[in-house]
């Protein structure tokens, strides 16, 4: 070993902000060239940690070491110049502009103020090259799927030669083949020196791509694992401090009559691709797939957000035509859709006006809002999903991902669907969250209910469902159902290797 | 609410200082003669705070006014309908024009900014073109229909004061905007879309549809200002009827405290809002300050407004924060 000594220390960092005690005397540690994940529940204290080493805050006490070296890290400009890079969960690229002038953004080689093209396309493709992405610098960042706009912020990290590289979340919206290309780079990357720090909450790729693992708890240090030592349960037990015996509650249901058939259906995204399915009451059915394979698309069309070209849907034996989402909540269905925060919710509104907002049309009197109904709605709803809110009054968006998650939940049973359209169900939320959500899609399939959900987490897919769709190319290129189910028959079906 | 009561402050500051230094401010012929001024404006107020809920502009208001204005005195004076009839059918006029602007915007989806804005050419220009772009005077013939806007009302137990009948219009307008927002479905559907639009389209909400709703209301209700707006003047100029009143109506709305990004509005800011520019236009008359002067001080004063506002904002966070952290 070559080095001896850590490249970066942190040492005691507290830090807090109105009414949090975010990081509570954390310290770690970085090896020269190692792959360190920093993992723990929401709000656990992650990504405070990585926007302190970001320089985006400051720490309130402790210090940080670089070489053995105490160093201050008062701006982003600064870590920029002591090595280290922060690639945060929302990309930072002007996605108007191409690769080079992104790459090159605010120190473009330049002759009074006359930018120097040709080298700016000569240097972005040596770049480019390095972090094996294939466009070349003049592509539109925005035609780039995200997958590749990471590598090309990755790009722009190397270039201004990074030492540490932090990620935040990196792969929380790559397909499963983005995933692994992003993987290979940062192992090339550690070879060649590079220290990441990987902050995700999939500990299955924690555990294919980690050195060793630092798990924080409430703002504290947790506790740490080798790389010997790293196991599911291993950081589960150090992430919530107890066992969680069973992630996946799932039981088996016997399923009852078709409530949904699905035919001919062609989706404005793949309008060349026809979807056929049917799903069963007390049924949970999942829809797996790579990003962009349209599994999105055919909920929204499902649920009338967007027009179907052509096709049949038919809920219980009803015919659903040109609807709208108000015929498809008539018809007994509910969406909770991808991105909570643009679609799912209204975050400057309350609790209460968020929770009653589908259910108000039906407990209207004559047009007026019925104020009482609208309590007892969300008191109940409240209850049964035990959200953690201060009270009723509380906007939405001070809550925590899980709870907002509940929310968008809440207001769909009050309606009492017959079926629950579910996309990503647990992006973005810690593993007590995503258990809660697990159990209430297994309680309401017992009650009767179907669920249809896509998520692109293999895990979960495979832990919950008792059938699954696999998309490609806005096809559905095979189901499987619990007897054939695995990772690898499903990857071949997402990718269009085989059609079953 | 504390929005409402900051500008309220504001205007009680304003009459304060003018009525210390002209004490003409405050008598009865003064304040009703505001009054009247701030009931019409306020018509258009509340017309462009249920667009400015839905995070919509509609900067057609002005000529809305104009075209109305001279449609009627058109209708009136030299094809001599029936007053029930001309009225209605300016009404039905300013509707057209709404649902126009409401088409557009939620079907074309065209920008709100840009269609009310070739709206207020297109209807100048059509005002000037039906009338010749000649003025058009009532005359003595329509007294009767006159006293909606000129009328007085005597207040129960007071031998002298009469409040301006505009005063009830809108106080009438006013109470079914209020209930309309705060206590019905469709009220909280507007503010929700004003907030999230795609939320509120996931949540099963017609959003379209409340958005026409939304630009109907504002050009029905610059119809409405229009023919009172006419009927005050006993006779329109074509090109001039009206103009620039948009420009007061959003400005009345955003004192008010109706957020731009959409989502928020009380009816009472807006009336308040209105309140202060007439206040203001008011001193500026009566306390000899040179009336070119007018926008520059009106100007002056919303921003300051609005100034305060952010400020007051900022200082109520640091503090909440501040008490956050005593607390933990």
């Amino acid at each position: 070993m070559p080095h001896t000594s850590p490249l970066l220390q942190v040492r005691g960092v507290f830090k807090s902000f109105p009414g949090v005690k975010a990081l509570r005397n954390v310290s770690l540690t970085l090896g020269h060239g190692e792959v360190l994940a920093v993992i723990g529940e929401n709000g656990a204290g992650k990504s405070t940690l990585m926007k302190i080493l970001g320089g985006v805050q400051q720490p309130d006490e402790g210090e940080i070491l670089l070489d053995d070296k105490p160093v201050r890290i008062g701006s982003v400009r600064e870590a920029a110049s002591h090595g280290i890079a922060l690639i945060h969960q929302e990309l930072n690229l002007s996605d108007n502009l191409d690769i080079g002038a992104n790459l090159f953004l605010g120190r473009e080689p330049s002759r009074f103020g006359w930018i120097n093209q040709a080298r700016i396309r000569s240097d972005a493709q040596t770049l480019l090259n390095e972090v094996g992405l294939r466009h070349s610098p003049s592509t539109v960042v925005s035609t780039l799927a995200i997958g590749h706009q990471q590598m090309v912020e990755i790009a722009k990290s190397l270039s201004l030669e990074a030492r540490v590289l932090i990620m935040d979340e990196p792969t929380s919206s790559l397909s499963q083949k983005e995933t692994d290309q992003l993987f290979q780079l940062v192992r090339k990357l550690r070879d060649r020196g590079v220290s990441i720090v990987y902050i995700s909450h999939r500990l299955g790729e924690v555990k294919e791509l980690a050195d060793r693992v630092v798990v924080l708890r409430d703002g504290s240090n947790a506790g740490e694992l080798g790389r010997s030592e790293i196991t599911r349960e291993g950081m589960v037990r150090l992430m919530v401090g107890r066992d969680l015996s069973q992630v996946y509650p799932r039981t088996t249901h016997s399923p009852g009559p078709t409530l949904l058939q699905v035919q001919n259906l062609r989706t404005t995204a793949h309008p060349r691709s026809r979807v056929h399915f049917a799903v069963k009451e007390r049924e949970i059915v999942g829809i797996a797939g790579l990003v962009g394979a349209g599994r999105t698309e055919v909920l929204r069309a499902l649920f009338g957000i967007d027009p179907c070209l052509e096709g049949t849907i038919t809920m219980r034996g009803r015919g659903l035509e040109n609807h709208t989402p108000a015929d498809a909540i008539q018809a007994g269905m509910a969406l909770a859709p991808e991105d909570r925060k643009q679609l799912g919710l209204i975050l400057e509104m309350s609790v209460l006006e968020n929770l009653s907002l589908a259910s108000l049309r039906r407990d209207q009197h004559r047009g007026f809002l019925n104020r009482r109904a609208e309590t007892d709605v969300c008191l109940q709803t409240l209850k049964q999903l035990q959200v953690k809110t201060p009270s009723v009054d509380q906007v939405v968006q001070f809550l925590s991902g899980g709870n907002q998650q509940k929310i968008v939940l809440g207001k769909w049973l009050a309606m009492k669907p017959k079926l629950i359209l579910l996309d990503e169900p647990t992006r973005g939320i810690d593993v007590g969250a995503k258990q809660e959500i697990y159990r209430l899609m297994e309680q309401l399939a017992s009650e009767g209910l179907a669920v249809l959900f896509v998520s692109s987490e293999m895990e979960e897919i495979i832990g919950m469902s008792d059938r699954v769709l696999v998309m490609h190319e806005g096809r559905i290129t095979g189901e499987l159902t619990r007897s054939n189910l695995s990772e690898e028959a499903i990857m071949r079906l997402a990718t269009g290797e085989v059609a079953a | 609410m504390k929005k409402i009561l900051g500008i309220f402050t504001l205007l009680m500051v304003v009459c304060l200082f003018t009525a210390i230094n002209n004490p003409r401010f405050l008598t009865p012929y003064n304040f009703l003669n505001t009054v009247r001024w701030t009931s019409l404006f306020g018509i258009l107020g509340i017309g462009v705070c249920f667009v400015i809920i839905t995070g919509g502009i509609d900067l057609s208001i002005g000529s809305v006014i104009g075209l109305v204005g001279s449609a009627l005195a058109v209708l009136l004076t030299q094809k001599h309908w029936s007053i029930p009839s001309a009225i209605l059918a300016v009404l039905v006029l300013s509707a057209a024009i709404g649902l126009f602007h409401g088409l557009l915007i939620t079907r074309l989806q065209l920008q709100p900014f840009v269609v009310t804005l070739c709206g207020l050419l297109l209807y100048r220009g059509l005002a000037r073109y039906i009338t010749d772009d000649q003025s058009l005077g009532f005359g003595a013939d329509y007294e009767g229909l006159r006293l909606l806007v000129v009328g007085k009302v005597p207040i129960p137990f007071s031998s002298t004061i009469s409040l301006p009948a505009p005063f009830f219009v809108t106080a009438a307008i006013a109470l079914i905007a209020a209930i309309f927002l705060n206590k019905t479905i469709y009220g909280r559907y507007l503010q929700a879309l004003g907030r999230n639009e795609l939320a509120a389209k996931y949540s099963g909400i017609n959003t379209d549809r409340m958005k026409m709703l939304a630009y109907l209301t504002c050009s029905v209700l610059a119809g409405i200002a229009g023919i009172l707006f006419a009927l005050d003047l006993n006779s329109i100029q074509p090109s001039g009827l009206g103009e620039f009143y948009e420009l007061y109506a959003i400005a009345a709305a955003v004192l008010g405290g109706c957020s731009l990004r959409g989502g928020e509005g009380s009816i009472l800011g807006v009336l308040i809002g209105t309140a202060l520019l007439r206040v203001l236009y008011n001193a500026i008359n009566i306390l000899n300050i040179p009336t070119h002067m007018e926008f520059a001080i009106i100007g002056a004063v919303i921003l300051a407004g609005v100034i305060t506002d952010e400020l007051v904002k900022r200082f109520a966070a640091k503090r909440r924060a501040a008490q956050a952290a005593a607390a933990s």
